[in-house]
Formats: structure tokens, C-alpha cells, sequence
């Protein structure tokens, strides 16, 4: 009879379900793991450290690519300490359209999560139906950055620009016909707000689709119902938060508990698992996306009807328009300041928390005075997540792996920072 | 300041006693700091005591407060050929307090009670060493590995005290303020010996935007330059 003996096996970096570098080694006993090491830092780029010798301002664009696939909430909890410490608050209008874009980014999140978690165990069709979604709101970043991902938005005292009155349209080209085109652009006629308010009325039935194929589906069940368990004390204990915290069952959101921005007059619920685990954990994301649909379309309703002014009018820490700059040889000064320089903060230390579509994430912030901040520290919710992974995959068999880290949603750009 | 913060601060003060250090409530945030040696005690505390449970560990990070304050250029003096022009990095003095360099800081947060708090504990220059908390909270191990990593901060009783984000085999502690931006090494692929090799830094330091410190507070007057300028 051959000898029977543990096996240790290498998962990755490379590896399509470890969503990014993961490299995990897996202790087996047979097919059941007994410990798991991840190994992390393969993209570890110090954002941080970078941060710290930069000028606030020109370390908005890195914290997008800090957590790649919910680009503005890392932005927003960045902009939102450095208001703290100044101490200014952005106008109404301001903190609507933050809010609308918090909730376009859950539901990119959550999708992007939903195609991979889904591809990852077997769901191959989720993916295809998760990414035609996923592409009108990248036109949604498009139309209002200029750029799908790295949007660079929000800004200390507000955001960039004021929603723009046009949406890109489609052009007609080799692969597309006249008529392709037309109907491609039918809901592209109008407004930014009116392209999202089409998208927020047909979403529901989208995620009733996407419902169709996995909540009852015996495959889905079998895949991830009692997989990765983890009780509420635990998971408090293990630094959980988000989705993965409410999953146990806790009732904890930030928009709900500690409001930022205009949440407080906002109508939503916040769905909470029970048994906390894979499934009920997939259960309340789905919940959270139409959620967030039905926070975007109260916030429509509100920016339609409500014109103002986006950023503070402060002109020692927004640069002034374009136009007064070419005639005011102020307005140039502060032009020529903002940009060689920046803007100094006061001393002190601030932690700004936003409810991200993972997790809490949050930005530490120590600044003596100067025009960079003296020390960055993001608080990602990936990393505290993953570090549960020994727990949480223990007993169970190697393919439940690749379900635990689904579940997790994982992405290396917030983890490594 | 908040009623909330308040009642805080003085279940704080009563539970903690003579063990804290000192506490502050600035921008809405309460701040306690203690001794390196209490460390266990106060977190047992704070996450047990009925009017606290502290039960998340929300974040901990480290702070190496080596250049605080000190700027590249000096806004504030001229001398006989004008104002200084920063364009290389700050040197750095031995005016910091060695006995204050390093700051560990813990975010806490009460789901119960729904406060937040952050606790600070300084550490020395020499071995910086401080209690692990991965008993109380199982997510501070991999926070701990972290500081360990990025700062050199060790942490006594910690289960697995290993490097987590640089590479295998790297020297030094990326994030301490006299560990230079650009690092000691870099890697290529060397076609003779078939693998990837380290060798010394090739580019060069520089600074693009000089630091600079401006205490006035003109961020919130509404004063146009030439009001500031008469004035």
C-alpha cells in the first residue's frame, strides 16, 4: 500500500480564479486543505510611501488605482480626509453627484464581482450578461471624466465639473451599420442623468435575470451554500466589513450608521445575511445593487431639478476657470501657485471611512502643515478580508478555495497598495 | 465637540485611569494615547468593558515621525540673496526625540456603541518593539507583519512574524522616512544568467515639488490676494 502524506501545493500568482497575484500555499490533506499561506505583495506599487511626497492633489488619481474595480469610493474617502482636516465642505450639488457615482460604482463593483465569482465556479453566462451592464455605466465615468476607469473626479471641495448635458454616442463604422448605430444611441440622445435614469428603470429586471440563473440554480447552491462560514463574533474579531460583515448577519453600513455626505436623506434598506456564509453573502450583494439603483434614481430626481455650483469657490485651493486665468493676472497667480505648489493643510490627523462596495475603506491621514501629506495610510477592507483565508478555507476541499476567494472579492490593487 | 464624544472621553478617563497618557477630541475624532507597556491591558479593556466593546480593530498602522515639521524651503525667512530654494530632499537632524520617533496607531470601532477611537503609542528609535494584539484581535496579525515590514516594528508574542508586502528577500524598511523614494535596488532580467538579478539603483533622486510649510490659515478667509497684500 503506498504511503499517504500531506502535500503542500502552490496556488498561483498566476492563476485566472486567483483574481489578480494571489500565490497561495495550500497544505492538503488529500483533497482537503489544512492550512493556507497567502502570499501577497506582488503588486505591491507604495502608493503610500509616493503619496507622501506628492502634493494632495496629484494623489487623487493614484488612489483609483488602488481598489481598480470600484474606482470613485477610493477617491471619495481620500478627498474626504483632506476636507476633514481643512475643514471645508464640498457644496449640495456637490455631494449628490459623489453620492450618484458612490452607487454607479457599487453596482461596477458588484458586477464585475458577480461575472467573476460566477465564471470562477462554473457560471460562464454570468459573466457575458454582468459586462454588457457594466459597460453603459463606464460610459457613465466616460461622460463625466473623460476617462472609463481612472476617473480623477472628485476633488477637495467638490468634483471636477458639473454633469455634462451630452452623452458619447456610437459612430458608425465597418463593423457597425447605420441602423446598428441608431439603436445603440436611441437612449444616448439626452443628458448624463437621463442615459442613468433609463439604465436605473431596465437595471432591476437585469439583476432579476441574473437572479434567474443563480439563486435557485441547484449548481450555484451546491458550490456555495455552507462554504466559508463565519459567525458574527468572528467576524468582527477577523476585521470584517461590508458585505462580508453583513453576510454574518451584523447590521453595519456607514451610510446608514455614521452618514456621510447626503446619505441621511436618502431612502435605502440594507440587506443582511444569516447564515454567513458564500451564499447568503452572494444574496446580499445582489440585494445591495438594487439598492443602490434605487439610490441613484432618488438622487436623479434631486440633481434635475437643483443646479448649483459643484466645488467651493475657493480659489487658494480649486483652480480658477480657464477663462478668468487668460484675463486676471490674479486668477493667474493662484493658477501658477495651486499647480507649482498645491495647497498647504493644517497640522493635525484625520481618518475619513466610506462605505465602499467592499468594505470600509479608509484613509489615515498625518499632515504638519505642508502642501503633501506627511503620512497616507489606507485602511483597504481586501486586506483584512484575506487574511481571514486560513479560517475560512479550513476542512474544506481545494475547488472550495476558488469560491472563499470569490466571496471575498479580492482585488489586488487595495490588498498590495 | 459632540455629546457623544464627550461621554466618551470620560468613560475613558474613568476606566483607564492613570494609564492614559493623554486624550484630545479634534475634528470630531477622539484620540487617546498610552504607554507602550499598558498596550495589553488598556486593549483588553476597551474591547471588554460593557460601555466600550471595542470588538473591531479597524486599522494599524505605523508613523515614523523622523521629518515632522522640517520642510525643504524656508517660506518664512530671506536672506541677503532672497528667499531659499528647496530642490533637494530635507537633511535630516537629530533634533527628532529618539524616544518619540515611531507612533503605532489603532483605529478601533465599537459596532455596539457605534464610536470610534484612536489609540497612539510612541516607540524609541532603538529596536522599536511593542506587545503583539493578535490575541485580542486575529486581524491585527497580518496588520502587525505590515508595520514589521514597512517600519521595523517588532512585535512580541506575535504568532508569525514575517515580511507580507515587499519582496522575498528585501533589506530594509521601505516606509521610514530616511529609506529613500526611489530604494537601493532594482531588478532586471539578465539574458546571460537567465534570471532576474538585483543591482544598485540606477536613477537618480529628485524632487519635483519642493515641501514646503505655510501656517497661515488663508485657506478659509475669502480674501482676495490684494486685501492680503494691503493689509
Amino acid at each position: 500500500m503506498p504511503e499517504i502524506r500531506n502535500l503542500t501545493m502552490n496556488f498561483g500568482p498566476q492563476h485566472p480564479a486567483a483574481h489578480g497575484v494571489l500565490r497561495l500555499i495550500l497544505e492538503m490533506d488529500g483533497e482537503v486543505i489544512e492550512r493556507a499561506d497567502p502570499h501577497i505583495g506582488l503588486l505591491h506599487r507604495g502608493t503610500e510611501k509616493l503619496a507622501e511626497n506628492k502634493p494632495y492633489n496629484q494623489s487623487i488619481g493614484y488612489m483609483d488605482r488602488l481598489d481598480y474595480v470600484s474606482m470613485m469610493c477610493n477617491e471619495h474617502a481620500y478627498v474626504l480626509a483632506i476636507e476633514k482636516l481643512l475643514q471645508i465642505t464640498p457644496p449640495v450639488r456637490a455631494q449628490y453627484i459623489r453620492v450618484m457615482f458612490d452607487e454607479v460604482t457599487r453596482i461596477l463593483n458588484h458586477l464585475m464581482w458577480l461575472g467573476a465569482h460566477g465564471l470562477d465556479i462554473g457560471a460562464m453566462t454570468m459573466f457575458l450578461y454582468c459586462f454588457r451592464e457594466r459597460e453603459d455605466l463606464m460610459d457613465c465615468y466616460e461622460a463625466v471624466s473623460g476617462t472609463r476607469m481612472h476617473a480623477t473626479y472628485y476633488r477637495p471641495g467638490g468634483v471636477y465639473r458639473d454633469l455634462p448635458e451630452t452623452m458619447p454616442q456610437y459612430e458608425v463604422s465597418k463593423w457597425r451599420s447605420e441602423k446598428e448605430v441608431q439603436k445603440l444611441n436611441e437612449n444616448r440622445s439626452g443628458s448624463l442623468l437621463d442615459f442613468l435614469q433609463d439604465f436605473v428603470d431596465r437595471f432591476p429586471a437585469c439583476v432579476d435575470e441574473y437572479e434567474t440563473l443563480l439563486t435557485d440554480n441547484r449548481i450555484w447552491k451546491q458550490r456555495t451554500v455552507d462554504i466559508g462560514i463565519v459567525t458574527p463574533e468572528r467576524a468582527l474579531e477577523l476585521g470584517f466589513t461590508g458585505p462580508m460583515l453583513r453576510g454574518s448577519g451584523v447590521v453595519w453600513d456607514l451610510r446608514k450608521k455614521q452618514p456621510y455626505e447626503v446619505y441621511r436623506e436618502l431612502d435605502f434598506d440594507i440587506p443582511v445575511g444569516t447564515n454567513g456564509d458564500c451564499y447568503d453573502r452572494y444574496l446580499v450583494r445582489v440585494e445591495e445593487m438594487r439598492q443602490s439603483a434605487k439610490i441613484i434614481g432618488q438622487c436623479i430626481n434631486w440633481l434635475k431639478v437643483n443646479p448649483g455650483p459643484v466645488i467651493l469657490q475657493d480659489p487658494k485651493l480649486v483652480a480658477p476657470d480657464r477663462e478668468s486665468m487668460k484675463g486676471d493676472m490674479e486668477s493667474l497667480i493662484h493658477h501658477f501657485k495651486l499647480f507649482t505648489e498645491g495647497y498647504c493643510v493644517p497640522r493635525g490627523e484625520a481618518y475619513a471611512a466610506v462605505e465602499h462596495p467592499k468594505g470600509e475603506f479608509g484613509i489615515y491621514l498625518v499632515s504638519d502643515g505642508a502642501n503633501k501629506p506627511y503620512r497616507v495610510k489606507a485602511r483597504a477592507s481586501g486586506f483584512a478580508h484575506l487574511s481571514a483565508m486560513n479560517e475560512m478555507v479550513q476542512g474544506h476541499m481545494l475547488s472550495d478555495v476558488v469560491a472563499v476567494i470569490g466571496t471575498m472579492d479580492i482585488v489586488f490593487g487595495e490588498v498590495d497598495r | 465637540m459632540s455629546k457623544k464624544n464627550t461621554a466618551l472621553l470620560t468613560t475613558l478617563a474613568d476606566i483607564l485611569g492613570e494609564r492614559l497618557v493623554s486624550s484630545s477630541d479634534a475634528l470630531h475624532e477622539i484620540t487617546i494615547e498610552i504607554l507602550s507597556d499598558d498596550l495589553l491591558s488598556v486593549m483588553r479593556l476597551l474591547k471588554e468593558v460593557e460601555s466600550l466593546q471595542f470588538h473591531q480593530l479597524i486599522d494599524l498602522s505605523a508613523v515614523d515621525y523622523l521629518e515632522y515639521g522640517k520642510a525643504d524651503w524656508q517660506t518664512q525667512s530671506a536672506s541677503s540673496d532672497g528667499f531659499s530654494r528647496g530642490v533637494g530632499a530635507t537633511e535630516i537632524s537629530d533634533s527628532v526625540e529618539k524616544s518619540r520617533r515611531f507612533c503605532v496607531v489603532y483605529h478601533l470601532l465599537s459596532v455596539e456603541h457605534n464610536y470610534r477611537l484612536r489609540v497612539k503609542c510612541y516607540l524609541g528609535e532603538e529596536s522599536p518593539r511593542l506587545h503583539s494584539v493578535a490575541e485580542i484581535w486575529a486581524v491585527a496579525d497580518w496588520y502587525e507583519r505590515e508595520a514589521f515590514d514597512l517600519f521595523g516594528i517588532l512585535f512580541d508574542n506575535h504568532p508569525d512574524l514575517r515580511r507580507i508586502l515587499t519582496d522575498y528577500g528585501f533589506i530594509g524598511h521601505p516606509f521610514r522616512k530616511d529609506f529613500p523614494l526611489e530604494g537601493y535596488v532594482e531588478v532586471r532580467y539578465d539574458p546571460e544568467k537567465k534570471r532576474v538579478v538585483n543591482q544598485p539603483v540606477s536613477i537618480e533622486p529628485r524632487t519635483l515639488v519642493p515641501k514646503v510649510i505655510r501656517e497661515e490659515d488663508w485657506l478659509h478667509s475669502s480674501k482676495s490676494l490684494s486685501e492680503v497684500e494691503d493689509a
